[in-house]
Order: structure tokens, then sequence, then C-alpha cells
């Protein structure tokens, strides 16, 4: 297992959003993380990548449990992860390339304009967006960013990259272009993807596991197939209405 | 009623802990390899090349209209040759940090504390984090350190613009002696006066980035907490510097006059 979480509680004051998650993810797998809005998967993500403190239980990146580390540690741990936002998180006073270059120059300190151009250039190629540097990022489409938000995630060719609900948002021959990109990230580049969605069926399209969290706890997991079959009421009712919607 | 006014005061307790807590953080990353340089010349480029025009306006009108006032009240006394020493005198000690600063937070104040809370709310300052990039010595030094470096000298700009339009109003209005205006002027002023007033911006300059840096990485609520957060930076920021002048002046009479 590349992540393991164990008995995960996190709370916001009065309002508990995790209450005991429980999770293995294997090593190079697609794994989404699927259920209804506001039932804390993106908190979950957050406490996984250090970003937010866990209140109880553990989190662990192959045998070392970030739960335990000092900020200093997790900021180390954290450069073998990449997460790729909602809404790309942009940084909107650079261009597109001045955003590429920004893990390069800032994260990995490489002072070489030659090299850093190659690499920006290589990756707008890899996503299918050649020659966009200098555009700037308010002149982008909602599906240029969210790609152009994974590459810049995938600059610092991390380990295990989380993708924040990538298809929100899109049409779905944009979602469909999305999630591709998530399938290629994994066979081609050969890294692990955790992926947040409420896109239940391209969740199952893409996934070698899925995790279904619902009120602060993961009520149904496994291959989709195994998913499928889960008794769980809610799992039952959201995967109804899921592929209900996409019979129609 | 009681309950409220404790729920209040622990609220407060809270957050002045928390701007303790951040403080402390910005101190100790401002000592934090690695210093990005070119992030600190742009900031000295945006807090004080660009705050020029604003403050020579400013303060050659202040410098004006306190010559105006002085030579009244002076002129009774047949006293107005010493209308550049008060001028002098209040803008070293007073007037030049208190402007050049109001003028600061009402055009960068504000504008540090909408930026970093538009940031924080489209998460850019996740995704820098996500990189491993601390947002506070990305974000937040950078601004500290120009602003502690920029203020004392837009203040000693302030001084200079402030006595030459006193200079030009005594000298063109009222036909005060220029050479004898320049030598009271000059006999009065000290320059421990001007030293005061540099001491006073820097620490103005480090209390308002510090305010309006911490109210715009702690917004939340999208764009109308973008708005109170830009709100509360300049209101804190300008009420603090007022009291922190009245305490530094109290501090430092003693220390620099004995009195």
């Amino acid at each position: 297992m590349i992540i393991k979480i164990e008995n995960v509680y996190k709370a916001f004051g009065s309002n508990k959003v995790l209450t005991g998650v429980y999770l293995d993810i294997p090593e190079k797998a697609v794994c989404s993380i699927v259920g209804q809005s506001g039932t804390g998967k993106s908190v979950l993500l957050k406490c996984v990548m250090g970003m937010l403190s866990v209140d109880s239980g553990n989190v662990w990146f192959k045998d070392t449990e970030i739960t335990t580390l000092s900020k200093k540690q997790i900021i180390e741990v954290r450069k073998h992860f990449g997460y790729a936002f909602q809404n790309a998180a942009l940084f909107d006073s650079m261009t597109v390339g001045e955003n590429l270059e920004f893990p390069l120059r800032e994260v990995l300190q490489i002072k070489n304009k030659g090299i850093i151009r190659k690499r920006v250039a290589e990756i707008l190629e890899w996503i299918e967006l050649p020659g966009i540097e200098s555009m700037h990022t308010g002149d982008l489409s909602g599906g240029m960013r969210k790609r152009v938000g994974v590459a810049r995630a995938l600059m610092l060719q991390p380990e295990v990259l989380f993708f924040d609900e990538p298809t929100t948002g899109l049409d779905p021959v944009l979602s469909e272009t999305i999630m591709n990109l998530v399938l290629r990230v994994n066979k081609e580049l050969g890294m692990t993807c955790i992926v947040i969605t409420h896109d239940i069926p391209a969740a199952f399209r893409i996934s070698d596991k899925v995790a279904f969290l619902h009120q602060g706890t993961i009520v149904a997991e496994g291959t989709p197939k195994e998913v499928v079959l889960s008794d769980h009421e809610i799992v039952k009712e959201f995967l109804r209405i899921s592929f209900n919607e996409l019979t129609i | 009623m009681g309950n409220m006014l404790i729920k209040k005061l622990l609220q407060l307790f809270e957050d002045v802990g928390i701007f303790f807590e951040f403080l402390g953080k910005v101190l100790k990353e401002s000592v934090s390899k690695p210093f990005r340089w070119h992030l600190y010349i742009n900031e000295i480029e945006l807090l004080g090349v660009n705050s020029v025009p604003i403050i020579l306006l400013a303060c050659l009108a202040i410098g004006m209209i306190f010559a105006l006032q002085s030579v009244v009240l002076l002129q009774p006394f047949q006293a107005e040759i010493g209308t550049g020493a008060a001028v002098a005198v209040a803008l070293a000690q007073e007037l030049a940090p208190i402007i050049t600063t109001l003028m600061l937070i009402a055009k960068n104040g504000s504008a540090m504390a909408a930026e970093l809370g538009t940031m924080r709310v489209t998460e850019q300052i996740d995704a820098l984090e996500s990189m491993s990039i601390d947002a506070v010595h990305y974000l937040v030094v950078p601004r500290v350190v120009a602003s502690v470096l920029v203020f004392p000298v837009l203040t000693i700009l302030a001084n200079l613009v402030g006595s030459f339009g006193s200079y030009f109003i005594s000298t063109t209005l009222y036909g005060i002696d220029a050479a004898s205006y320049m030598d009271y002027m000059f006999d009065v002023l000290k320059s421990v006066d001007i030293v005061i007033g540099l001491i006073k911006s820097v620490v103005m300059g480090f209390m308002v980035s510090t305010i309006s840096c911490f109210h715009g990485l702690h917004v939340s609520q999208g764009a109308k907490g973008v708005g109170e957060g830009s709100t509360r930076a300049v209101v804190t920021s300008s009420v603090s510097i007022l009291v922190a002048d009245y305490l530094l002046t109290t501090i430092m009479r003693p220390i620099f006059f004995g009195i």
C-alpha cells in the first residue's frame, strides 16, 4: 500500500467531518473516493497531504506515518504528492508558462532557463495544449485550466497525484478528456492517482478501486464491481440515480 | 448579555493569540532560507517606487497647509520666521511618518489584504502549500521586508517635500526672508527629530504589512470575505499605528530628550 488511512477523525468546531475513516490505497492504482457533496472528501485529501492536521487516527505514506511528523518533515513528504485543484488554482498574476515554471524554479531551484523552457514545452505537449506558454490564465477555458492545473502538479514528478473534483463544471466531452488524462497519468507516467468525484460513471470507468464516503466514514469500498454489489442503502440509491441518469 | 460579553472577550483573546502566533512565524520565516531576492525587489518597486507620486502630493499639501496655519498663529508675535522650524520638527517627528503610513495603508495595505485574500479563496495559497512552499515565507516575508525598508525612505522623502511646501508658502505668500527661514529651521531641527520619525516609520511599516497580510491570509467566505478582510486590514492598521505612535513617543521622549 502506498497510502494507508486508519481511523481518522477530523472536526471543525462542532462540525464532525470525518468520523473514523479507514482506507488503503494500492501503489500505481487509480482510486476514486466518491460520495455526496459535503461528506468530507476534500478534507480527507487534505488530511492525507498533511495540509490539515487530523484530530485522531493515522495516515501512512509507505513506511512514514504522516500524522506524527513535524511541519518541516510534512513539507518534505509532500514533495512526493501532487494536487490538481477543483478550480485549478492557477496563479492568476502569471501566464501559463510562468505557472508551469514555478515549481521548477521555486521548489526544485532549477536556474537554467533552457531546461525550464524545455520541460514546460514538453508538459504542454503531453497535455495536448502545445504553445500556450504566453497565454494569461484568465484567457483559458475551464477544460484548459484543469489540464494546465494537472500539468503544474506533474512538474514535480510526484509519486501520488490527487485530483479534486476534476470534472466539476465541465461538459461531458471535456469530462471525458480530463478522465482520460487521469488514466494517462496512471498508465504512461506510472503514478498513483487518487480522484475525488461525485461523477460515479466516470469514476467506475477509470478506477481500480472505489471508496464511498458517507457521513464521514467509508461505507463501501473495493473494485467498481464490488461496490455495485454493496447493500448499503445510500450507496444503492446514489448508484441507482447516477446510472439512471446515464441511461436516460 | 454577560455570556455574550464573555464570548466576545474570549474570541478577542483567541484572535490576538492567533495574530501573535502569526507574528512569530513571520519573524522566524524572515531569517529562513531560501532568500527570494527577486520577490523582495518586486515588492520594493510596488510599495516604494509606485507610491512616490501619492506621497509627494500628500506631503507637499500637508507642508503647505501647516505653513499657512503656523504663519497665522506666529504672526501676532512677529515670530513667523519660526514657521519653517515648526513645520520641519512636526514633519520629522510626527506628520511625515504618520501621513506616509496612512497613504501606504490606503494604497498598499488594502491591496495586500485583497490580493492574499483572493489567493486564499481561490485556493492559490493551498496550491503553494501543496508544492511544499510556505505561504508566509513566500508571500508575507517579502512584503514585510519591503515595508520595513521602504517606509523610512518614503518618510525622508515626505520630510523633504513637506518642508519644501512650507518654504514655498512662507517665502512667496508671506514674504519671509528665505535665508533667515532656513537658518532658523536648521537651528531648531535636530538630527534626533529625524531619527525619531524614522524609528516610527520602521515600526509602522512592520505593523501595517503584518496586519494587512494577516487579514488577507485569514479571509473566508469568497468575495464578501475578501472585501471584509481588506476593510479590517485598513481599519486595524490605521488605529494600531496611531496607538503605536503615542506609545513610541512616550517611550522615546525620555530616551532622546530626557523629558
